[in-house]
């Protein structure tokens, strides 16, 4: 016999103590890995990431007017802005900001400047997502009748978030300015959502 | 209230225990192999103390709403379609076609209301006469859990509705997790999506709400069976919060002496359920709700069903997102805390001079604040909502603990015994002497 008992047990330590240290350790780990699809399942398929892009003609929408078209179930706000309405946006010193983030999707730490929230040469149009960032609920502010608020951009109902000319949170509860999704101009008056 | 007397309830001879024999050979059959007759007869034979109140009947109460609602709730499954294209038009369907379409709907819903207020008072009752205190602090942190599952049950039912309200109310309160954004950049976000399975509250979020609002009602079954095993094991409280000592002179047997009261109790509930399904369904919902649900546009006035508006203006009251998200839980978690933050040794608040009034201080903030939940979130409102939120945990954080170690009770009873003794003296015709 190589190993007798006593062996075995020098330290206090023996095989066995390995053996169900080991086993519970492999069964933890099996048991975390096989749990993991279970709760991916509830991630966004594939079919709904696939619906990322879509084109909007911008070539009707006056000046001063604004429309909603819909992209990945979410509202996105698409504002002609009268020159007076940017030249308000522009002259905002961003120190003043709540938040002085641009938000623009897939950037960070890019200062929430009316530029960097719009497209160079393409100013008066303003592509946003209208959501607002405090709890969720559409802003006011598309329709003519509508309350845009003490900035003159968009005014959310529910807990009275005020957002100016270039959709940045200026008063009331919600933390971001709202959102700019990533999006391009195919043509000089088409652009493409995604 | 010692650990002895507890014990003395379930196992002192003269308790209700040990009284079934099998009387037929059938049955002395089954007892050998599945004692399920002698453990229903065990079951129903608690000791009950004797003093206690029409307001203990709420227990018995909730049990029937809640098969109330597990029947109905399966019979609207039977008819509701959990597609956000069809959802709204299959319950307006089976509102207006289905032979007593509208009655299993409306049994359901006015049902969900009626089994929140219920609980409402069986949790008052249970905090003014201290029932959550040694040794009952586990049956009721069941309950507080059970209470929980409820709300989980009762906000993803109202979702499926696929209405204004509904969709709006499960955007703003999914997007609560968000919140998480401010610990960690992009996990709010990643837990909201995975929550929604999407970007936006749709169809995968409808579909799974829906599983799981037939799930959690098993769980809710599951933790009311524990509820009831936690109640057999130390028994019910009583008025007096006083532990029986006599288990022959101070209880009677559950059945039939309080089935046969709850009964009376539940008819008398029914009536008013009745009531409402019939006259004023709706009386208690949102209009807003009958209106399809709507992703571009958000209703004027977002506002939840009555039984969610306290905890509702505990959440606007913090100006911060994640601290108001906290508050809103914290509201609840606290409950969990209370058989060690009360540190009163006296149960019943009939003998507590001041933490009487502070109960009822307490229901007056809470209704409060339900006020405050319904009114929409600007002027003075907010304060007020501030105000009686820092009141709720006020009375849970600094005022149970304080009061307990400064307040003198007033005398007790010796016993449920005598406590009913006396009682009886003072209301009977004194006897006089015969002349």
């Amino acid at each position: 016999m190589a190993t007798t008992i006593d062996d075995d047990q020098q330290g206090g330590i023996n095989r066995r103590d390995f053996i169900y240290i080991g086993t519970a350790a492999f069964a933890a780990i099996g048991g975390a890995a096989a749990m993991w699809p279970l709760i991916d399942q509830w991630n966004p398929d594939a079919s709904t990431l696939s619906l990322a892009s879509i084109e909007v003609d911008l070539a009707p929408i006056q000046p001063g007017q604004a429309i909603t078209v819909l992209w990945r179930g979410k509202p996105i706000f698409i504002r002609n802005r009268m020159p007076e309405e940017v030249e308000k946006a522009k002259a905002v010193d961003v120190k003043e900001l709540k938040d002085p983030d641009a938000e623009v999707i897939g950037t960070a730490n890019l200062p929430a400047t009316d530029a960097n929230r719009t497209k160079p040469g393409k100013e008066k149009w303003l592509v946003m997502i209208g959501i607002c960032t405090h709890l969720g609920c559409i802003p006011k502010g598309q329709s003519a009748g509508d309350e845009k608020g003490p900035y003159g951009g968009w005014f959310c109902p529910c807990h009275g978030s005020a957002y100016d000319t270039s959709g940045r949170i200026r008063m009331g509860p919600a933390p971001r300015n709202m959102e700019i999704p990533p999006y391009r101009f195919v043509e000089d008056t088409k652009i493409k959502i995604g | 209230m010692s650990n002895e007397s507890i014990a003395s309830v379930t196992h002192e001879p003269g308790s209700f225990e040990h009284t079934y024999q099998p009387k037929t050979a059938f049955t002395r059959w089954l007892d050998a192999r599945l004692p399920v007759i002698r453990f229903a007869a065990h079951f129903m034979a608690m000791p009950t103390p004797r003093n206690i109140k029409y307001v203990w009947a709420f227990g018995a109460i909730l049990a029937y709403f809640l098969v109330v609602q597990l029947y109905s709730g399966i019979i609207l499954a039977m008819h509701y379609a959990p597609n956000s294209a069809i959802a709204f038009d299959s319950i307006e369907k089976l509102m207006r076609d289905t032979s007593y379409g509208w009655l299993m709907r409306y049994t359901h819903v006015v049902g969900a209301s009626l089994f929140f207020f219920a609980v409402y008072i069986h949790m008052f009752r249970g905090m003014y006469y201290g029932s959550y205190k040694s040794p009952r602090e586990v049956l009721w942190m069941i309950g507080v859990a059970i209470f929980l599952c409820m709300m989980a049950t009762a906000f993803m039912g109202y979702s499926l509705v696929w209405g204004q309200m509904s969709f709006w109310a499960v955007t703003v309160i999914t997007n609560l997790f968000s919140s998480f954004d401010s610990i960690y950049p992009g996990l709010g976000t990643a837990i909201v999506q995975w929550i929604w399975g999407g970007f936006s509250v749709d169809n995968p979020t409808l579909n799974r709400l829906f599983s799981l609002h037939y799930m959690v009602p098993f769980v809710l079954v599951a933790l009311v069976a524990l509820h009831v095993w936690a109640l057999h094991v130390v028994g019910s409280n009583n008025p007096t919060g006083i532990e029986v000592r006599d288990v022959k002179k101070e209880t009677l047997p559950f059945h039939p002496y309080f089935t046969t009261k709850d009964m009376f109790a539940i008819a008398a509930i029914a009536i008013l359920f009745a009531y409402i399904v019939f006259w004023m369904p709706n009386y208690l919902g949102d209009v807003v709700n009958y209106e399809p649900a709507n992703p571009l546009k958000t209703p004027p006035h977002i506002v939840p069903e009555w039984y969610f508006l306290p905890f509702y203006a505990i959440l606007r009251a913090i100006p911060s997102k994640l601290g108001g998200v906290i508050a809103m839980f914290g509201a609840i978690v606290v409950l969990f805390f209370i058989p060690w933050l009360d540190t009163s040794r006296v149960r019943s608040c009939r003998y507590r001079p001041i933490f009487k009034w502070l109960f009822w201080v307490f229901v007056f903030d809470a209704l409060a604040l339900g006020y405050i939940g319904s009114q929409p979130a600007e002027g003075s409102w907010v304060f007020w909502g501030q105000v009686f939120t820092v009141y709720y945990f006020v009375h849970f954080l600094v005022l149970m603990p304080l009061v307990g170690l400064i307040e003198t009770p007033s005398p007790m009873p010796e016993s449920i015994e005598d406590d009913v003794k006396r009682k009886a003296k003072s209301t009977q015709p004194q006897a006089v002497p015969a002349e």
